[in-house]
This record gives structure tokens, C-alpha cells and sequence, in this order.
């Protein structure tokens, strides 16, 4: 989330689409109502179904599943058609203004530079015309026909509201009843907040679903804004701390990232990441990139980590490609990975294609599960019938299962979706043996170390040299760990402003990133996280909950990050001049010598208004993009691309591209998707509110209130295929089946899309064959191995099945 | 008043037991009750944080015992922190039934061992799991690290095991975890970002 | 201070009066089914903290579930998918007791103590006092109470009596995520629910509106709905609940009867009771309802 959870009541229309808050965040939706109720707030849903977040909302609008870009690239036209954007804002904090390169183009689907046989773009042209000067080129006036204003208006001029019903299937009129709501906020005292979740991220063009609504929120002039935003509801409670600590194959803590295996040189690894301004005058915050990453190799190699060994960087495995999980288990299901850690997570459940992620996990020599919980994929091998048809004879894989301690038997912090780092205390012993995740990891690491001191081994010096100054060196505590990701001085750190002073003594905690060093001077294992553990204590222990402007910032509680700030852009909720775009809403303001107000100014503090910086520090250009430069896989402009399992079997808008032609697809799972011939019918996973993943089937009260695998149906395609409420069904892909109970309901009605019928079956995914509730089938066994083509989230959203009933 | 035969009989038979019970010598002092205790009076506090979505709603959790050496804490029950800003005391269908987690009859409680081709699960010692699955790494790492790539450049990358890592689990272990493993030279790392 | 007081001021099946004195506030759950998103944290936090647990049934069709009140459900959401002139409604009601002012349960249970009123307004059940007859089920206009199978009493929601006299609110208005129901002095609820009738109001919702129907004195649960013209849109919600005739009867002009012309048949009727337990009592009773369905 740019904004958090309680800044939601500060909004004017709130659209939850591409999620269903009211039923996967309850308590976050709660600040829903409370801006319907306070703030006489409009609510909008757009759905495939009326969910029960529809169920309160002022205006439902149904949507074909994986339609989202075609909807929102249609309110991109209406609002610059209808000329309903902040004008001052776009101008000023946008790249409108900016010129793209003369080779950019796009045609017929494709932007220019596609290599189809590699299924990418050479990305050369999407970018900016560069001045003599090495800046950006900008036209103030914004009627060069190639600024970014007059590329965006052309592209999105094919998106017109009939178009938008015949992809979408939404009923014209009420997609102009959305549009006019959203209009709504164009000026500067209204906001607009988009809530999203899975049910964006899970396509093959998830990323760009999210990039279209950021850039309407930058047309209105929402971002920045109190009660305004781009707002991802994150799913784990702790899914943002394991995305910020970079727990993921291409990142590093912090949102640094990996190096490639061409980037043989340490310089050219920093020069690259720390991006020069685009825009004179402009702060680029990454150029501090060198000294967040010598802090880091400190905190990890300490002693080991110098000037000399490049601190290290030879140390760092260099990616040849990204192992994302469709990538990793691609290559297991090749038989080219021998060992598999999964800890706290149940990937036969989780990813798509049970059938191959079963048989992946079985060409496996071994197989280490950490969990709480008795999960399938510990029990990959055994058989359960229909629900896991698997002989576990011939199964060679050894399995090692590791009960670790829940949340309620450890202290620790976690990081909400509103960046707020809180912590927590162990309130009991777990059970039996069960042991903390970092006690586990200590041990197995312990034993490796102490294995490679005995016998030798291959590279060993990265195990060896470790960091591990742990009291306690099988269980670190996790104020230890919190202080060593915060981070601390190595030397005495000198006063930049007077070198005659100290500003942070040896050994001493660091008060944020600000004191970080290149020189070797510091060590901090996630800059962002810095000022978590200072010397004053544990800032993530706070709990003064006091608001004193009443818009929900509550600065003495917990941490945020970065520099506990809680509203990111904010220094975009002031006009150039300085003064907030609604009095109302002020979070920061410049008192004559600072930046200064109810949050953290997210900018220079001392930089006075009318200086040339913008307030996008985090970007070299200083602006919010709308044109996404080659930061994207599939073009600088979000294209409306059907799912690969597509019920239409074309694009309405360019018949020749129909899916997101850079997504990567494997050899053989290409055959393996359905046309609408023989799976006629659009399907969609999703979560309901009585449970949690695969994870509260383990829970009596969870399973008591949703007990039964079931799928929802509409009342016509129940008539059409003879299927009552109540019946059991049998739902299939080219990949495998499922039966359930079938719900019929009106809340999920066919659509019109471009003269067609389409029906769709809602496949709730909470059921498996272990735990408490009734057994029942992975809803993963029907979904395509395809992801988006930026983060390979798979598409578990919009895809293709048949569904009949069982006599 | 249109009483039918049935509810006619109901009520006679709901008259009499009322007043026989009482012509009987029922005393309402004999059936005087009390409201049940109050279950939290002595409970022991503690503040946490709920473990499935990302609102991380506040929790206290209320466990039996006064953490004196001779009580062992039990968690009998859980509510919403009301201090807590964002989810001020209340909590969804799966934080409110987060007991049932805790006590959960799928909770592991023992390191446990399934042989290549076998049906069943073996009970093990820490220390054996620990200088198993040790052993079962260092030698796929050093059968298959890279320590350069065919252009001769420098990669040490240790592509044949990979790691999930797990997003209920707190910030402190997703950060020894990533220390960790990245010092093995591990690449296929994820979470569950993606799902 | 806890908000509720002890005092009980009417107990079944008994004539002598209550204690008078006091006054203290009445209190009130008030149901917003306008702000309910129907995610069940009520039922769940009423089990969980009422330490009964349901059992893991089928689903049947329906989101509802557990689909009915059973002695460990002592709440239940109830779905319904309406269509009205705003297109489709989902209308979601959270069903349970609804501590009326002049409760049935209480006029038509037989056993002394085992139902009673606090000043507070909370109608709770004493289950050590009830024999499993089953006219509580009989007398309650909104077909609440539930016989336990296992033990043979009748169990139902008690507003968290126990929380309430601690000074803490029921736990299913302490949990809920949206503050679709909020708890206070009736007064308090009252005031609350006229301020969300009116925004609903202007939000087009004409006939919106509170629920708590006279026929049965005013309740100690109230609904505020958007279609308070139509309860029974909202899964069968009574338009205008009564106590039934028989127990009225009863309890009215048939009182005196009971007591003197009945009273060799009561004699008769303890004396099976006491002889034969209430299991039998109790099971002909359970067929009754069953053939009334």
C-alpha cells in the first residue's frame, strides 16, 4: 500500500476491483465503511461476481474474468476525453509532459521492437528523447505529438465505452456510472483509493492491470493524497517483510537487487542501480544504492566484507535467468533439481497444475518441509484416493518434516500492507518439539558450517565467514536478528555537517538509513528497516495510538518504513508552491525552514517549494510514470491481452496478438490449455472470508463454517447443464478435475461479450486432502502453468473449464 | 383469539408445569443461579499479532496461568487489541477462531522421516534431522555448484536445491533465512508473493 | 461500573415478585444489516468464546453455514439473495436471540429460574434449571432456542451475559470487522440507529429503518435494515412478532384456571416428570415440532 489501511476512511469513492477486501481483509475493510459512513463516501466494486464486498457497495459492476485493463484503459479515455484530470498535477508531477524517443510506436497489439520468436521486445525504443544536455526532453505545453500526454490519449482512444462492453461485458451504462464516480475526484479536494489484490496480480497481464489503475490515480491526482493511493491488499501477514527482506530469487534486502552473471564488474553493479537524475536539479534516492549495499555485505560478511574484495560481490551467486517458482519447478519437473526446502509453504496446493507440481516433487531426492502444520505437500507421496492418486512406492524422494513453532510461541515483528513493522510476544511453549523458524535454520546451518570445516567442500568461504555473533549461536533471538537488519555503526561515524563531531558512536544502533556508508562504516542487513531497533529501543514496539490530526496517522505506533513514514509521495499532496491540494487533508507543509506535518515528508526536508525537485525521489525523473519507459515486459502502456484461456478464442481489439505476447509459456504446457471449444466455460479461484489458503482447514471453528468443497454457478448455466443447488459437479480442465457441491446463485450472472454468452464457474480454493474440514480437491489440479510476464504470478484467475453434473 | 386444539394442549401442558412446580414447594430462592464467571478474570495478557492477512490485526492472547514455574501457559482464548488502530478490538472469522490454529490436531510436534519408497513416517531426533538434511545439502551443493559460467566469469551460483520461504513467519527469521541461504549460493528462492 | 446489572426481575414460572428498587440502564446489540459484509466472525467469536463448538457439517447448496441454530450455534447468518427495485441484494441477517422485553421463552417455560430477565434487559437461560420440555422453543416468536441432543436442555444466545457483567461488550459485537453491530444502553442504540437510518436515507434508501417490533414489548437486539417496511425479505424475519396465543393465554386469562382447575392434571404431569425424566418429555416434544415443519 503507497497509503495504509486506516487512511482508507479519508477517501471520497473507494473501488475495490481485482480483490474482495470485505471478505479477505474484514478488519482492513472496516475503514471502508467507516469513509461510507463519516465521509459519505461512494464504494464501487468491480467483479466478475457480487461478492460480499458487493453486497455494501453503492454501484456493482460486473466484469469478464481478466478483462481489467479493457475497463480501465476505457476510464482512461473517458477521463481524458471528458477532460477530467487534474491538470496542475499531471503537469507538474507526471511524466506527461516528457518526450518519447521517435522510434516508439505500436501497432495492431505490438509496440515496436517484438521478436517473436523469443517471445520479447528489444525495449530500446520505449524510452525518452534525451537532450544534448543529458536530460530528459520535456514539452511544458504538452502538444508535442510524441509527449507522453498525446501517446497516452491516441492509445487509449480505441478503449471507448462500447468497446469496453463488448470485451468487458459490462452493461454500457454502468460503466459510465463507475466512470462518472471516478471523475468525481479529478479535483483537488476529493479522492479516489483502489483497494487490489490477487484478483489483479493473478493474470498474465496482472502487472499492468495494477500500472492502468496507478495511472488513472496519477490523472486524477490521487497519489500522495491522504485517503488516496494505490493499495495493495497484501495475502500473508507477513508477505510484505518477506518481499522487503527480498526473499525471492532476483532481490536482495531492501529492494535491492541481485546481479547478473554479465555484470562481472563491481562498479558497473552499483553505476547501474544508482540512476543518475533524468531532470536537472532532480534528487534520485537511488543514488545512495553503494551505501546500501556495502551495509548489507557488512552485516552478512562483517570483517570478511572489504574494499579490496569488492565487499564481497564475487560472494553473491549471479542469476543466468530469474528462478521464479514456474521456472523452478519447470526444471524440477525435468529432473534437474535434486533438493526442495519448503518452509511454511504448501507449493502441491499453491502453484499451478497439481498433476505436474506432484510429479516434479517426486523426480526429487529430497524434500525438507518446515511448517506447523501437517501440509499436502509433505504428504505429497501418500495416497488419498482421487484427491492424491500417487503410489508411494515408487516415490524415491526422502522427506524430512520439521514442526516449527505459530505465531503465538515466538516473539517477532511482521510487516502489514501498510508497511507498519509491529511486534509481537510469545504468549506459550509450541508443542511437543517444535521448534522457532530461525532456531531451524540456525541448526541446519550449524551442522552445514561445521560439516564444511571438517570435511572441505566446494566454495566454502561464504558458509564459513557468516556472520553468526549470535549469545546463543543454535537460537538467535529475534531482537538480535531486528537489531542486526537495522543496523549499526562499525566505527565512530563522523558529523558530515562538522567532521569534529561523532554523530554515532562505535557499536552504536543507527537511528535510520540516512547514516549508512559506503566506506565499510556501517552495517544494516535492509536499509529500509532501519530505524526499527535504534538506540532508543524497539521501535516496532510502540503503541502510543494517538492521532492528533484525526486522518489515522499514527506516528507512535510501531515502525513503518521507510523513516516511518505512512503516507508514501506525500510531498505530491502539496502544489508546487507548497500548499496541500485540500486544505483538509494536510500531511505535510513546508514551515519556512522544513518540510514538516502529521506524517514524514517523503522528500529532501531542507529543499524549499518552487525548487526544481519533484517530489518522486525514488525515480530519476522525479515523476510518476505513464509512460513505464522498459520497465515493463510487455509495453510502456498497459494492452488489454485475453487470459491464454480465453472463452472467446480472439481479441477484440487486435484478432492476430490475443494473449500478452512477452508472457513466457513452456514447451508443453501451451498444448495443455483449453480452447472454448471443449471448456466452454470462464473459471476463477478465490479465497472466502471463513478461511485462510489451505491453512484454517486444519481449524475446527474455520471448518464448522465452511466445512464443504463447493463452486458457484449462475442460475442460467445451472438450467442449461440440468444442475440444481445443492448438487455435486464434476469441474475439469485439460489438466485434471474436481468435484464439489454445486452453490447456485444469482450472484454470479452470464455476460454479453462481443455477441457471445459467457458463463462463469466460481472455484473457491480452501479444500485439500489434509486437515479437519471435509476432504476434498486442490482447486489448483485445473489451473494453467502461465504467469504474468513480470512477476510470474501465475494466472489462476482467468481460465477455462467444463462443468457437468454427477449422476 | 384463535387458539387451536394443539396449541390448546401446549398450553395446559406449559400451565401445569409452571404451577404445579410451584404448588409443589419449587421456592424461587431454590432456583436462584448466577450469571457464569467471567472466563478472563485471571488470565494471563499477551499482546500478538494475527497470522494470516496482511492487516496484522492486534491480538491478546489469554492463556492459563499466571506464568508462575509451576503453571505451564495454555492459550484458552483470543480477542481483538481495542488499542489497536486499525483493527480497534475486532477480528474476522479466521482471527477470531485463531485458538483452534494453536490447538489445531494437525499441529507437528516431532521431526519425523519418510524413506525413499516407504508408507509411512518415522519419528527422529532434532539432531538427527539437523545432520541429515546437512549432509543431504553439502553433497548436492558440492557435486553441482558453478563456480563459472561457460564465458569463464565468476557466477558461484548452487542451482539443484531451492528454498520457499514462508510469509506467516516473522521478519526475523525471513531475514536469517535470506542470509542464510543466499550464502549457499541458493537462486531458486521465493515466497509467497506470487500466490 | 459494569453496565448490567444482576437484578433479575423476572424468572420463570414463578409468582413471587422480583426486586424492584434499582434502576439501572438497559442495555442493547444493535444489527446494522446495511454495514454487515456476512463474514461470520460473529459466529465464530460466540463459539469460541462460549467454548461450544458445532459440528463440521456439508454444505448444502448455500453459503450459510452451520445452515440452521443448533444448541452450539447460537448464531447463524442467514443469505438471501433478493431482488428488489436496486437489482440484486444480498441480504445477510445475523440470527439469534433477540432478548425481547416480554419474552415468550420466559411466559411459557414451566421450570422456575431456568429462564431469566435481568433489569439490564438480557434474557439468558440457566440450563441447571431447565428440564428439557421444550415450551420455551414453542413460546419464542423468532424460533431461537435449540435442545441439546446431548444433554436435553435448551441453550441460547445469553448477549454474553458473563462479558456484559464485567463490564465488557458480547463478544460478537466486539469482533465485528465492518461495526455492523455495536452495543450500548438501549438508548445509546437507539440514538445510534436514527443517525444510520438517516444516511441510508440519503442514500436512497427510502423505507430504511429499525427493527424492534412492539409485539413483543421492543427487543434487547434490534435491526436497523434498508427495507424496514419488508422484514421478510431479510430470511424470514417476522413482520410483527407476538407471542404466540396459547402462551399469551396461559400466562393472561388462563392463569387463574391453571391454578385451580388444573392442578390434579399438573400433579399428574410432575409426577411423570420426575418419574420418566426429561428425555421422554423432551423427545415427544422434538417429533411435535418436526411434524409442525
Amino acid at each position: 500500500m503507497t497509503n495504509h489501511w486506516v487512511d482508507i476512511k479519508n477517501a471520497n469513492v473507494i473501488i475495490v476491483m481485482g480483490g474482495n477486501a470485505a471478505e479477505a481483509h474484514p478488519c482492513g475493510f472496516k475503514w471502508v465503511t467507516e469513509a461510507k459512513a463519516h465521509n459519505k463516501a461512494t464504494f464501487i466494486v468491480v467483479d466478475p461476481r457480487f461478492t460480499r464486498s458487493a453486497s455494501v457497495a453503492d454501484l456493482y459492476a460486473p466484469l469478464r474474468t481478466g478483462t481489467d485493463i479493457a475497463f480501465l484503459g476505457g476510464v482512461i479515455n473517458y477521463l481524458l476525453s471528458s477532460d477530467k484530470i487534474q491538470h496542475d498535477y499531471v503537469k507538474a508531477y507526471t511524466n506527461a509532459p516528457f518526450i518519447v524517443a521517435a522510434g516508439y510506436g505500436f501497432d495492431d497489439g505490438l509496440f515496436s521492437g517484438y521478436d517473436a520468436a523469443g517471445r520479447k521486445y528489444d525495449k530500446a525504443s520505449w524510452a525518452y528523447e534525451m537532450g544534448l544536455d543529458g536530460y530528459a526532453r520535456v514539452d511544458e505545453t504538452l502538444q508535442h505529438p510524441r509527449c507522453v500526454l498525446q501517446l497516452l490519449k491516441t492509445h487509449y482512444s480505441r478503449y471507448t465505452p462500447e468497446m469496453v462492453s463488448a470485451i468487458c461485458g459490462t452493461p454500457k451504462e454502468t460503466f459510465l456510472k463507475v466512470c462518472e464516480a471516478i471523475a468525481t475526484t479529478s479535483v483537488p479536494n476529493r479522492t479516489l483509493t483502489f483497494m487490489y489484490a490477487l484478483g489483479w496480480t493473478q493474470h498474465s497481464v496482472g502487472s499492468q492491470m495494477i500500472r492502468t489503475a496507478a495511472m488513472v490515480q496519477l490523472l486524477l491526482g490521487n497519489m500522495g493524497m491522504a485517503g488516496g493511493g494505490m493499495n495493495a491488499l497484501r495475502g500473508h501477514s507477513n508477505i510484505q517483510g518477506l518481499t522487503d527482506l527480498g526473499l525471492l530469487s532476483d532481490l536482495l534486502p531492501g529492494y535491492l537487487t541481485m546481479p547478473r552473471e554479465q555484470e562481472t564488474d563491481y562498479q558497473g553493479y552499483i553505476d547501474k542501480r544508482a540512476l543518475k537524475p533524468l531532470r536537472p536539479g532532480q534528487m534520485s534516492y537511488w543514488q545512495n544504492y553503494a551505501k546500501f549495499h556495502v551495509s548489507l555485505m557488512k552485516a552478512w560478511f562483517g570483517d570478511a566484507a572489504t574494499r579490496e574484495n569488492n565487499w564481497c560481490y564475487d560472494w553473491l551467486p549471479k542469476l543466468d535467468k530469474v528462478y521464479d517458482v514456474l521456472q523452478v519447478f519447470e526444471l524440477m519437473h525435468q529432473g534437474k533439481l535434486n533438493g526442495y526446502f519448503c518452509q511454511g509453504f504448501n507449493p502441491l496446493a499453491a502453484f499451478p497444475h497439481k498433476a505436474k507440481i506432484g510429479a516434479a516433487l517426486a523426480k526429487l531426492k529430497y524434500l525438507v518441509v518446515i511448517d506447523p502444520l501437517a501440509t499436502e505437500t509433505s504428504c505429497f507421496w501418500e495416497n488419498y484416493g482421487d484427491l492424491n492418486d500417487v503410489n508411494p512406492a515408487t516415490i524415491q524422494t526422502e522427506v524430512i518434516r520439521l514442526p516449527s513453532t505459530c505465531f503465538a510461541e515466538e516473539n517477532g515483528s511482521l510487516t502489514n500492507s501498510g508497511r507498519w513493522l509491529q511486534w509481537h510476544y510469545k504468549g506459550a511453549e509450541p508443542p511437543g518439539e517444535a521448534k522457532p523458524d530461525a532456531d531451524i535454520i540456525a541448526g541446519i546451518f550449524l551442522k552445514l558450517r561445521e560439516l564444511y570445516q571438517k570435511e572441505g567442500g566446494v566454495f566454502p568461504d561464504p558458509i564459513l565467514n557468516l556472520t553468526w555473533n549470535y549469545r546463543i549461536p543454535r537460537s538467535p533471538s529475534a531482537q538480535e536478528l531486528a537489531m542486526e537488519y537495522n543496523g549499526r555503526a562499525i566505527a565512530d561515524l563522523p558529523d558530515p555537517k562538522d567532521p569534529t563531531k561523532v554523530l554515532v558512536q562505535k557499536g552504536q544502533q543507527l537511528d535510520g538509513f540516512a547514516q549508512l556508508r559506503d566506506d565499510g562504516t556501517t552495517a544494516c542487513g535492509c536499509w529500509i528497516y532501519s530505524g526499527a531497533w535504534t538506540e532508543k529501543g524497539n521501535m516496532m514496539a510502540r503503541r502510543d495510538n494517538s492521532d492528533p490530526s484525526g486522518l489515522g496517522n499514527t506516528l507512535g505506533w510501531a515502525f513503518a518504513w521507510p523513516a516511518n513514514r505512512r503516507i508514501l509521495y506525500n510531498r505530491a499532496s502539496c502544489d508546487p508552491s507548497g500548499k496541500p491540494w485540500d486544505p483538509k487533508r494536510r500531511l505535510i507543509g513546508w514551515d519556512g525552514s522544513k518540510w514538516s506535518g502529521v506524517d514524514v515528508p517523503d522528500f529532501k526536508p531542507d529543499v524549499p517549494p518552487g525548487d526544481a525537485m519533484d517530489p518522486f525521489i525514488m525515480l530519476p525523473e522525479g515523476v510518476g510514470r505513464l509512460f513505464a519507459l522498459d520497465k515493463m515486459a510487455e509495453g510502456p502502456f498497459p494492452e488489454h491481452y485475453e487470459p491464454f484461456e480465453t472463452p472467446i478464442d480472439t481479441n477484440l481489439l487486435h484478432p492476430k496478438v490475443i494473449s500478452n505476447p512477452a508472457a513466457r509459456v513452456f514447451k508443453g504446457d501451451l498444448e495443455a490449455f483449453g480452447k472454448g471449444t471443449a471448456f466452454p466455460y470462464a473459471a476463477t479461484t478465490y479465497r472466502l472470508t471463513e478461511h485462510f489458503h489451505f491453512w484454517t482447514k486444519h481449524t475446527g471453528l474455520a471448518a464448522i463454517m465452511q466445512p464443504e468443497q463447493f463452486v458457484e454457478i449462475s442460475e442460467e448455466l445451472a438450467r442449461e447443464k440440468g444442475i440444481k443447488v445443492g448438487d455435486k459437479v464434476k469441474v475439469s480442465s485439460p489438466r485434471g478435475f474436481i468435484k464439489a457441491v454445486a452453490v447456485v446463485t444469482r450472484r454470479i450472472r452470464p455476460l454479453q461479450v462481443g455477441g457471445k454468452t459467457v458463463h462463469h464457474v466460481g472455484i473457491p480454493l480452501h479444500w485439500g486432502f489434509t486437515g479437519v474440514a471435509r476432504r476434498g480437491y486442490l482447486a489448483n489440479i485445473l489451473t494453467p502453468f502461465v504467469g504474468d510476464a513480470n512477476t510470474q504470478t501465475p494466472e489462476f484467475k482467468s481460465f477455462l473449464v467444463n462443468i457437468e453434473k454427477i449422476s | 383469539m384463535d387458539v387451536t386444539r394443539r396449541q390448546f394442549f401446549k398450553m395446559c401442558a406449559g400451565g401445569v408445569g409452571g404451577s404445579s412446580a410451584v404448588a409443589l414447594g419449587f421456592a424461587p430462592a431454590d432456583a436462584l443461579a448466577e450469571v457464569r464467571p467471567f472466563k478472563l478474570a485471571r488470565s494471563t495478557e499477551t499482546r500478538n499479532t494475527c497470522p494470516y492477512c496482511s492487516v496484522s490485526c492486534g491480538l491478546i492472547m489469554h492463556s492459563l496461568g499466571d506464568r508462575a514455574k509451576n503453571a505451564e501457559s495454555s492459550i484458552f482464548h483470543i480477542e481483538g487489541d481495542p488499542d489497536h488502530p486499525v483493527n480497534r478490538g475486532t477480528l474476522c472469522p479466521k482471527g477470531a477462531g485463531l485458538v483452534d490454529f494453536i490447538h489445531s490436531p494437525s499441529r507437528l510436534k516431532y521431526p519425523e522421516y519418510r524413506a525413499p519408497g516407504s508408507r509411512e513416517w518415522k519419528r527422529i531426533s532434532w539432531d538427527e534431522a539437523f545432520t541429515r538434511v546437512a549432509r543431504l545439502m553439502k553433497d548436492d551443493r558440492d557435486k553441482n555448484f558453478v563456480a563459472t559460467n561457460d564465458a569463464g566469469a565468476t557466477v558461484n551460483r548452487w542451482l539443484t536445491t531451492g528454498f520457499l520461504a514462508a510469509s506467516a513467519s516473522s521478519n526475523e527469521s525471513g531475514y536469517i533465512t535470506h542470509k542464510t541461504i543466499r550464502s549457499t549460493g541458493l537462486l531458486a528462492f521465493d515466497n509467497q508473493a506470487r500466490v | 461500573m459494569a453496565l448490567q446489572s444482576l437484578d433479575i426481575i423476572r424468572r420463570s414460572a414463578t409468582t413471587t415478585p422480583s426486586p424492584g428498587q434499582r434502576k439501572t440502564p438497559e442495555v442493547a446489540k444493535l444489527i446494522d444489516v446495511t454495514k454487515c459484509i456476512g463474514c461470520k466472525a460473529c459466529q465464530v467469536a460466540c463459539m469460541e468464546w462460549n467454548d461450544t463448538r458445532d459440528r463440521i457439517g456439508t454444505n448444502h447448496g448455500v453459503l450459510d453455514n452451520p445452515v440452521d441454530l443448533t444448541a452450539d450455534s447460537w448464531t447463524v447468518m442467514r443469505f438471501a439473495e433478493v431482488v428488489t427495485e436496486r437489482g440484486l441484494e444480498w441480504l445477510i441477517r445475523k440470527d439469534g436471540c433477540m432478548h425481547c422485553a416480554d419474552p415468550g421463552c420466559l411466559k411459557a417455560c414451566p421450570a422456575p429460574g431456568a429462564v431469566v430477565q435481568y433489569a439490564s434487559g438480557i434474557v439468558d437461560f440457566h440450563e441447571e434449571n431447565c428440564i428439557g420440555c421444550g415450551y420455551c422453543i414453542t413460546g419464542c416468536p423468532f424460533n431461537i432456542p435449540r435442545l441439546s441432543p446431548k444433554d436435553s436442555k435448551v441453550y441460547k444466545c445469553t448477549l454474553c451475559s458473563d462479558r456484559v457483567v464485567a463490564g465488557v461488550e458480547p463478544a460478537c459485537a466486539k469482533t465485528c470487522p465492518t461495526g455492523a453491530i455495536v452495543f450500548g444502553t438501549k438508548e445509546d442504540m437507539l440514538r445510534h440507529a436514527e443517525e444510520r437510518i438517516g444516511e441510508l436515507k440519503e442514500r436512497g434508501f427510502a423505507r430504511a429503518g429499525l427493527y424492534d417490533p412492539k409485539g413483543v414489548g421492543g427487543t434487547h437486539v434490534m435491526y436497523v435494515l434498508h427495507h424496514a417496511d419488508k422484514p421478510e425479505l431479510y430470511s424470514g424475519l417476522p413482520k410483527d412478532p407476538a407471542i404466540g396465543p396459547a402462551v399469551e393465554l396461559w400466562k393472561g386469562a388462563a392463569k387463574p384456571l391453571a391454578a385451580l382447575g388444573l392442578a390434579l392434571v399438573g400433579a399428574g404431569a410432575f409426577f411423570h416428570y420426575v418419574t420418566k425424566g426429561p428425555n421422554e418429555v423432551s423427545g415427544e416434544i422434538e417429533k411435535e415440532f418436526d411434524d409442525e415443519k
